[in-house]
Formats: C-alpha cells, structure tokens, sequence
C-alpha cells in the first residue's frame, strides 16, 4: 500500500504537463495576497483602530461602514462591542504566525528525517517509513484531538500538532529525492573524489531538494492556516477572548440571522490567505519542478 | 491490520495524561488497563480487550464506549457515502472537461472552481451556506438529522475540498494520457471520441484518481468532525468533539480506533480495485 501513496507517485510522473512560463500570475497573485495579510498583520497595533480584546457593550453589533455602520468601525463590530476589524488583524498575527512556526517545524524535522531515512541504512528507512504510514492512518483533524485531549489547548500544543501534521510530506519527498539523486554519476563521482556524506548531503542533495520543498511549504502554509482556524473553531485551539479567525468565525455562528458580517469578515480573510498561499504553491510549482503538476 | 495495530499503542496510555481529567476518569482507565503494569504487558491487555469487542465504558453516557459510537457510525457513513459520491461524480466529471477542453472557458471554469474549493474553509462554507440557503432563502433546513433533505447542505460543505482535488487531479492524470501514443493511435483508426476518453484515457487516468479518492476518505473523516458540528449533524464527528470537552476518553479513543481502521480498511480496498481497473497490476 505504501508505494502507491500519491506524494511518490506525483514524483514518479512522467513527461511533464505544465510549461515553464517566464512570469506566473497566479504566483505573483498570492504572494502579494500574501505578502498583504502578513504586512498588515504584523503592523496590527498600528493599523488597529481599537484594543482588539476589550468589550464595549455600548457599540454591539455595529454594522460594517456602508451598510449601516461608521467609519469608525469600518468592518462592523461583534457581539461584545469589540472592532471586527481590529481583532482581524490581531488574530492574523496569532493565526499566521503559528502557520509559519509550525511549517518551519515540520520542514525541519521532514527534511532531517527524510535525509536520514534516505541515505541511513535499510532498518532506519523501514522505521521511519512505517512511522508515516501510521502518521497518514489517522486524519489530522483526529489526531490533533488525540493530543488536544491529552495536552489541553495551547499555542505550543497547537504548534506542536500542525507540525506534525505536517512533516511526512517532507520525509517523503526528501527520501525519493536523496534516493535518487544518490545514484547520480556527478554524486558517485564526489564520493570517488573522497567528499565525505555530510558534504554530499549539503552540496548535493539538498540544493536538488529545495524546489520541491518550497512548493510543499508554500501549498502547507494553506493547510496550516485551515487547520489552525479549524482547530480553533472547535474550540481546541486559540481560546477567548483572545482573537483568531476560527474563533471569531465560531463566536459570529450564533449571530447568524441579525449579523452576518461577524461570520463573514473572518471566513473572507481565511479564504484569501489559503487562496494567496495555494496560488503561490501552484505557481511555484509551475516554476520550479513542472515534474510535480 | 498491521499498521492498525501501530496505530493503536500510543492511545490509551496517552489519554489518561491530562491533569485536568477527574479522578474517577484515571481510576476507571487504570483499573480498566491495568495501568501499573509495564508498557508492553499493557498494550497487549489493551489489544486483547479490543479485539474482544470491549472498548470500555463511556463517562460521558454511562454505556459501553463501542455502543456509543457504533449508534453514530450510520449517521457520519451516510454524511460521507453522500460527500463521497458527490466527490467522485462531481470532481471526475470536471476534471474530464477540463482535460478534453484544454484551454476554453470550461477549463478556466473547473480550475477556478478547483482553486476556491481547496481555499474555502469548510467551517465557513457551511456558515455561508447555512446563511443563503437556509437563513436568506429559506430553501433548505440547516441543522438536524430527519430527511434526505438535511443531507444536502453538510454534504455539500463536507465535499467542497475532496472534490477541487479530485477536479485537478483527473485533470492533470487525463491531459497526461491524452498526449500519450496509443490515443492518438486510437482517433486514429476512427474510434468515436467518447469511447477515446471515457474508454481508453478515462481508465488508464483512473489509478492516481482512485488513490487519492481512497486518501479522501481521511479527508472525509476528518472534515466531518467540523461539518457535522457546524449542522448539528448527529455522527461520529460531533461525537468526539463532545467527548473531548467532557473528557470521555474511551470514546475519544473508540472514534479514533475506528476512524484508523476505517481509512486503512478503504485504502485497502482502493489497493485491491487497482487489479480490476489495471489488470497490469499484480499483487503476489
């Protein structure tokens, strides 16, 4: 079962389907999607226009700015007062930085195991092939329930999750890669030369792995961020009053009939980064490994 | 079964961490697992216990755990045989167009409509639809479990992901084949381009799709947890989501034991389906 897992598979492929266009407009789309929402997220204390967590009873429910609403509150206010804009951009922070941290995470380790596992001996490559197996048994969803019910919800229990959601994409890639890169006569003729593995490892193998781990920390990053708000919307992640997009989208569900904008501000800001970083996922791929479409 | 039972060790000794847990919880759970003895003796107690069929007992609803579940198992199965088949009908009949129509509108269509299903939140989508269908227009109920009609909007939510890919990946698989010698050997002895695509690209496209169709069903689980809690949708998912706020670890366990098995029973079954629609591959 094991060989015919679609992440060596889409390795594997043969002719290439896409071609290499000099400029990638979806790319460069959600990069700058991107590139916006972490802008703006990082300069949230400037950008906010009021405290993002403290409630002001006398303001509840204000409607987005154009629909009834001030300038003011330009995206509307929630249930307890609090600027919808406001805890956006302070949750972006939350939600993004934990997205990245737990990327780098599952990367790191991916890349390290992937190594290990592809140039060490048979035994360490069937551990740590088995141990993926068992990872891809289990639905993410389900296993971060699994560690939420025993560690409790906090951000580095959720770091924690994410990234280990996340790594045997990495392991898997990096392992084909060394696997084959290993037989390679330019390889083969370091070694005769006398470079030791480590030097193998850094001069060789890795540059020829680090189109594919882009694409896959790019298209990860989208995952990341649905996983982080999912988790949160549950109510196993970020908690109140404290913002996040799943939660504010979580908190706006009960306000459905009389304020939709509670739940449609952060569900809108969710889609367009997970677009931004799918777009910029695909493009890269287009770009840098035709091999992956 | 051998990956299941890997699966397995990590659960139940992990469950019983979490301080917060009431006594009377580690209590049940240590008696139940016989949790002073060494890891090994444990798991193999554990094991034992769960292929007797006994799952232990729920805190939660003072029942059996493996009842407790196997009540909402029809609920989720029908929620994802639904998404399923909506997946498969909807996701390969777009991918086709977009492979056979390269470059039209349809093609720009279905991977539009690819890129926005794989971005939107199915948490949200539900919201939105629950807001234009059933708040808006009043066409459709937006939660419970009564008739085929409470089905669409969750199964629709639940579907929105699986489908994109499955869309963009008979698309890719499809363009790949139809560049492929034996197509064009096949227009041109004057076959009907129907039987080209659904008989001879359809099928040699259809390993990859089928594949990740089987992995779906992770996907499938996994979405249901937060489908099925956003329509208030009497499953497997809202079930563990309850356990998991009252601390009823045997349930939380059962569900996450049967999720396991059920996905590698599927996968399983995918393997196998791989002989009959590509007799070239062989299992000895």
């Amino acid at each position: 079962m094991t060989d015919l897992f679609v992440t060596d598979r889409s390795l594997e492929a043969g002719p290439p389907t896409s071609h290499r266009r000099p400029l990638n407009a979806p790319a460069v789309i959600g990069g700058l999607l991107l590139a916006l929402t972490v802008l703006a997220s990082v300069l949230a204390p400037v950008l906010s226009p009021t405290d993002p967590v403290k409630p002001q009873f006398s303001r509840r429910l204000a409607p987005p700015w154009g629909l009834g609403g001030t300038p003011a509150h330009v995206l509307g206010t929630d249930n307890l007062g609090r600027d919808i804009l406001a805890r956006l951009l302070h949750g972006g922070r939350i939600s993004l930085a934990l997205a990245s941290v737990s990327v780098l995470i599952a990367a790191a380790v991916g890349i390290v195991v992937g190594l290990v596992a592809g140039s060490g001996g048979e035994r360490v490559d069937a551990l740590f092939m088995r141990l993926a197996d068992v990872q891809l048994a289990l639905p993410v969803i389900m296993l971060a329930i699994a560690i939420v019910a025993v560690v409790g919800t906090s951000p580095a229990a959720l770091v924690g999750v994410l990234a280990l959601s996340g790594w045997v994409l990495y392991a898997r890639t990096v392992r084909a890669n060394v696997l084959t890169i290993r037989r390679l006569e330019y390889v083969e003729a370091a070694y005769t030369l006398g470079a030791s593995d480590l030097r193998i490892v850094a001069r060789h193998i890795l540059p020829n792995t680090l189109a594919p781990i882009l694409v896959i920390g790019s298209s990860q990053f989208a995952t990341m961020v649905l996983l982080e708000s999912g988790l949160s919307f549950l109510g196993m992640g970020i908690q109140a009053p404290q913002p996040s997009w799943g939660l504010m989208l979580a908190e706006g569900r009960d306000y459905l009939s009389n304020a939709w904008w509670l739940a449609t501000a952060p569900g809108m800001t969710i889609s367009l980064v997970v677009l931004g970083a799918n777009l910029l996922g695909d493009g890269l791929r287009d770009l840098l490994d035709p091999r992956l479409g | 079964m051998f990956v299941v039972l890997r699966v397995l060790p990590g659960d139940p000794a992990k469950m019983l961490l979490p301080e917060g847990a009431p006594q009377s919880a580690v209590d049940e759970l240590n008696r139940h697992l016989g949790l002073r003895e060494p890891l090994h003796v444990q798991y193999a107690i554990f094991i034992r216990s769960v292929f007797r069929g006994d799952f232990g007992q729920s805190f939660q609803y003072r029942a059996p755990a493996l009842r407790v579940v196997t009540e909402r198992l029809a609920a989720t199965a029908q929620l994802a045989l639904a998404a399923m088949f909506l997946t498969g009908a909807v996701g390969v009949s777009l991918g086709i167009v977009a492979a056979v129509r390269r470059g039209t509108r349809y093609d720009v269509a279905s991977t539009l409509f690819a890129v926005l299903g794989q971005s939107l939140p199915n948490f949200w989508l539900g919201i939105m639809l629950i807001l234009l269908f059933g708040v808006a227009l009043r066409w459709l109920p937006t939660s419970g479990f009564e008739s085929w009609r409470h089905l669409i909007l969750p199964a629709v939510t639940l579907a929105a992901f699986p489908t994109a890919l499955v869309a963009r990946l008979t698309r890719s698989s499809m363009l790949e084949i139809l560049g492929r010698d034996y197509i064009r050997t096949g227009r041109a002895k004057g076959l009907a381009e129907r039987a080209v695509v659904l008989r001879h690209a359809l099928r040699n496209a259809a390993v990859p799709v089928l594949t990740v169709l089987g992995l779906q069903v992770g996907t499938l689980l996994g979405g249901a947890v937060i489908t099925e809690s956003v329509f208030a949708w009497p499953g497997m998912g809202k079930l563990v989501v309850d356990a998991i706020f009252f601390r009823d670890f045997p349930v939380v366990q059962t569900v996450l034991i049967f999720s396991a098995t059920i996905f590698v029973l599927i996968n399983l079954l995918v393997d196998l389906l791989y002989t009959v629609i590509d007799p070239r591959i062989r299992y000895s």
